[in-house]
Order: structure tokens, then sequence, then C-alpha cells
């Protein structure tokens, strides 16, 4: 038993090594696309900030399973044509921009309105209130809530499988297809999945005390 | 694109929408009950023990809120079958994984209401002579629960949406019924269309009832 596992281990480490990247560029993605829709939520013009509020409400609002289904199946059915890879990773990344929108509304909504008004009166421009008054601030509050969000990417990232996408969890079933050792294989691959997460958590533990400094 | 909606084959399997809908929410409220005792449970024993019971209990919490869903689902319904011997339909098996995933999060929810409490109310109802079940029942419990409210409707929500999973194991919720009328019928963004709208309302139908709790329980006394 221990042997074949043993044997399938270089497998599961590929499998591994997939799940981790498809997380990292989810996690990335999703930063920069939720922070430029999250900005333009807060600030900008009426038909944008529905669109957004839109977006957000509703790719929120269902399973992400639901949401990659979606993506995979119907992308084709209307002519987009994207390998498997990336589908799963738009899919996943739609959802975590979602979330990444509401994570900065709430953090810049957190600043008092005199700090863009102190701004304003001594003559900063929009680019310069966001950059030197309002992020750093705003990045405080920001960063807690997406760092859960950052293990919650990696724990999503295991529905890929469904679209054949050999991670980690994939790997995993491939290898008790071929072993029938089913327990050893899914408690290994929840032990790797934990070490991951809780990793990720204690990390961002230390993260965040780092930027306690700043004061409210 | 020159892609044309066409609903009719949605319409005619819809049976299998809104049964697997009524389905999601039967799986939702049965784990969702079933983890509200593991929760309460532990999270009263939690803030109350030593550091052993405390550990096993972080453990739990832990490791099932850093693990995905769908590997306990495959690990409860194909890897537990192998080393215990039961037999379990995959409708039992899904309801058993969400009640433990949902109990780790939910003792999370319910500790930090607990932790929530004013000392003051404690105190003052040891003065008046309550005994420590009677704390816990009159004065620990209502005040908890209405700090933790807002944070549990969430996780119900979330927990409803989890059901989704459930379709992998063939659970003929309404995420496998959409996927049974994508490979069937081929209309594919109709379907999901309709499934997402049927989540949406749902979800937000949700959403709204717990709000409407939530007043309640801030104005009743």
């Amino acid at each position: 038993m221990l042997g074949q596992i043993a044997y399938a281990l270089p497998f599961l480490a590929e499998g591994f090594a997939l799940t981790l990247w498809v997380s990292l560029l989810v996690v990335v993605l999703s930063l920069i696309a939720g922070v430029v829709f999250g900005v333009g939520l807060v600030y900008g013009p009426a038909p944008l900030r529905w669109a957004v509020r839109i977006f957000s409400d509703t790719v929120r609002g269902i399973p992400i399973l639901v949401l990659i289904f979606f993506v995979y199946y119907g992308m084709p059915a209307v002519g987009v044509h994207l390998q498997s890879f990336w589908a799963a990773v738009l899919a996943l990344t739609l959802f975590k921009t979602a979330q990444v929108v509401e994570y900065l509304r709430g953090a810049v909504a957190s600043i008092p309105k005199g700090q863009s008004e102190a701004a304003m009166a001594i003559g900063l421009t929009f680019r310069q209130r966001l950059t030197y008054v309002i992020f750093p601030q705003a990045f405080r509050r920001f960063l807690p809530p997406w760092i859960n969000g950052v293990t919650d990417a990696v724990k999503g990232s295991a529905l890929v499988s469904l679209l054949g996408i050999t991670d980690l969890m994939q790997a995993i079933n491939q290898v008790i297809g071929r072993t029938y050792e089913a327990m050893p294989l899914y408690i290994l691959g929840a032990l790797l999945y934990f070490g991951v997460n809780y990793a990720l958590s204690l990390a961002s533990r230390r993260l965040e005390q780092r930027f306690a400094f700043i004061r409210e | 694109m020159g892609y044309t909606l066409n609903f009719n084959l949605i319409w005619r399997h819809f049976d299998k929408l809104w049964g697997g809908l009524l389905l999601s929410l039967e799986l939702a409220v049965i784990s969702i009950a079933i983890g509200i005792v593991i929760g309460l449970v532990l999270a009263v024993w939690y803030v109350s023990a030593g550091r052993v019971v405390r550990g096993i209990i972080a453990s739990y919490v832990e490791f099932i809120r850093n693990v995905p869903l769908i590997l306990l689902v495959y690990l409860v319904f194909y890897g537990l079958p192998t080393v215990i011997d039961l037999a379990y339909s995959a409708q039992t098996s899904f309801v058993a994984t969400l009640a433990v995933y949902s109990g780790a999060y939910l003792v999370e929810v319910f500790r930090s209401g607990l932790e929530a409490v004013p000392r003051g109310q404690i105190d003052a109802g040891k003065a008046i002579g309550l005994t420590p079940w009677q704390r816990l029942v009159h004065v620990r419990l209502p005040t908890m629960m209405r700090i933790t409210l807002p944070a549990l409707s969430n996780t119900f929500i979330s927990l409803f949406k989890d059901t989704s999973v459930a379709s992998v194991i063939s659970v003929p919720e309404l995420t496998y019924g959409a996927q049974w009328i994508n490979f069937n019928t081929f209309r594919i963004v109709e379907v999901y269309l309709v499934v997402t709208a049927m989540y949406l309302v749902t979800g937000y139908a949700l959403l709204f009832a717990l709000r409407l709790v939530e007043r309640w329980y801030r104005t009743a006394r």
C-alpha cells in the first residue's frame, strides 16, 4: 500500500503544483481586477457603479461550482474557445474579483470623509488623493478579509478537478482509481490542503501584525 | 457569437431544476440544523473548557476550515466506507459531511459571540442567584444570539450555496439538475441563466427572511 502511494508521489506533486499555480493566478488576477472595479464602484459614474454592483451581487450570490460550469460549458456555446485551464482560472477569478471589490469598497468606506475633503482642500488631484491619503489608510482594513480570502481561493481551486484539470484533487482521484487506496490518499490530500492553508493563515496573522502599527 | 436563446427545453425539464432546488434547501436545512447543535455544544464547551479540550475543538475547526469541501465530500462518500463497515446513500453522506463542515464554521461564530457577551451581564446573573445553567440559558445564549445573528445569516447563505457540491456524488440537487439539462439538451447558456436566477432569488429571499428575524430579535425584548 505505502509502496504504491510512494510510487504515485511525483504525480501527486505535479497536481499539487498545479493547485498552487491556479490559486496564485486567481489571487493575483482578482486582486488587480478587483481593485480596478472596486475603485469604479466607489468613484465611478453611475452606469459603471450599477454594472459593478450587479456583477458583484450576482457572482457572489451563486455557488462557485455553477459559475465554473457556466463559464466552462457556456463559453464554447457562444463561440469563445478557451483551454479548460484558462476557463477554470477565469471562473475562479470572476468569483474572487467580486469579493475583492467588496473588501475594497468596505475598506474605502471606513475612511472618514474629512480625509478626502482635507486632501481636496490642499489641492491634491484625484489620483494623489487615492495614492497618498485614501489607499494607505484603507489598506489596513482591506488586508485581513483579503488574506482570509486567499485560503478560500486555494480551497475553491479544488473544484477545477471537475473540468478534468489534473490539480491535486484530480490527481488524488486518479491515483485512487488505480490503487483503490481511497482513505490514505484522501487523508494525504486533506493534509496537503490543510498545510498550505494553515501556513497561509499563520503568515497572514504576522502580516496583519506588521501593519497594525498604523493608528486609527 | 450568433447564439439564439431558446428556453423551451429548459421549461420542459424544469421539474429537474425545481425538484433540485427543493432538495438543495432540504440538504441545507438538515445539515445546518445538525451543524447548529454541533456548533452550540462545542462553543459552550470551548469557552469553559481546559487546554486539552480547547486544543481538540480548535483542531477540528481549523482542519475543516482549511480543507476544500469537495475533498471532504469524497472522503466521506468514497473513502470512509472502505475502512468502516457502514453503507449509506449519497444524500445521507452529503448531509453528514455538510453538517460536520457547517459545525466547524458555526463553532467559530458562536464562540466569538459568547466571548462578546459583556462580563457585567454574567455577573448580574450571578448576583441575582442564577445557577450556571440558568445563566447560560437566560443570559449568555440570548445575548450571544443577538450578537451573532448577522454573521450567522451570512454563514447560512454560504452553506446553502455549498449544497451545490453534492452534485459531485450525484445527489440530484439544483446544480446536478443543471448539469443534467446541460448534457442532455445542450441548451447550456439558458440552463445556467435559469439556475443562476434560481440561486439568486432563493439566496436573497433567505437573506431577507433572516434580516427580518434579526430585526424582530432586536426589538422583541
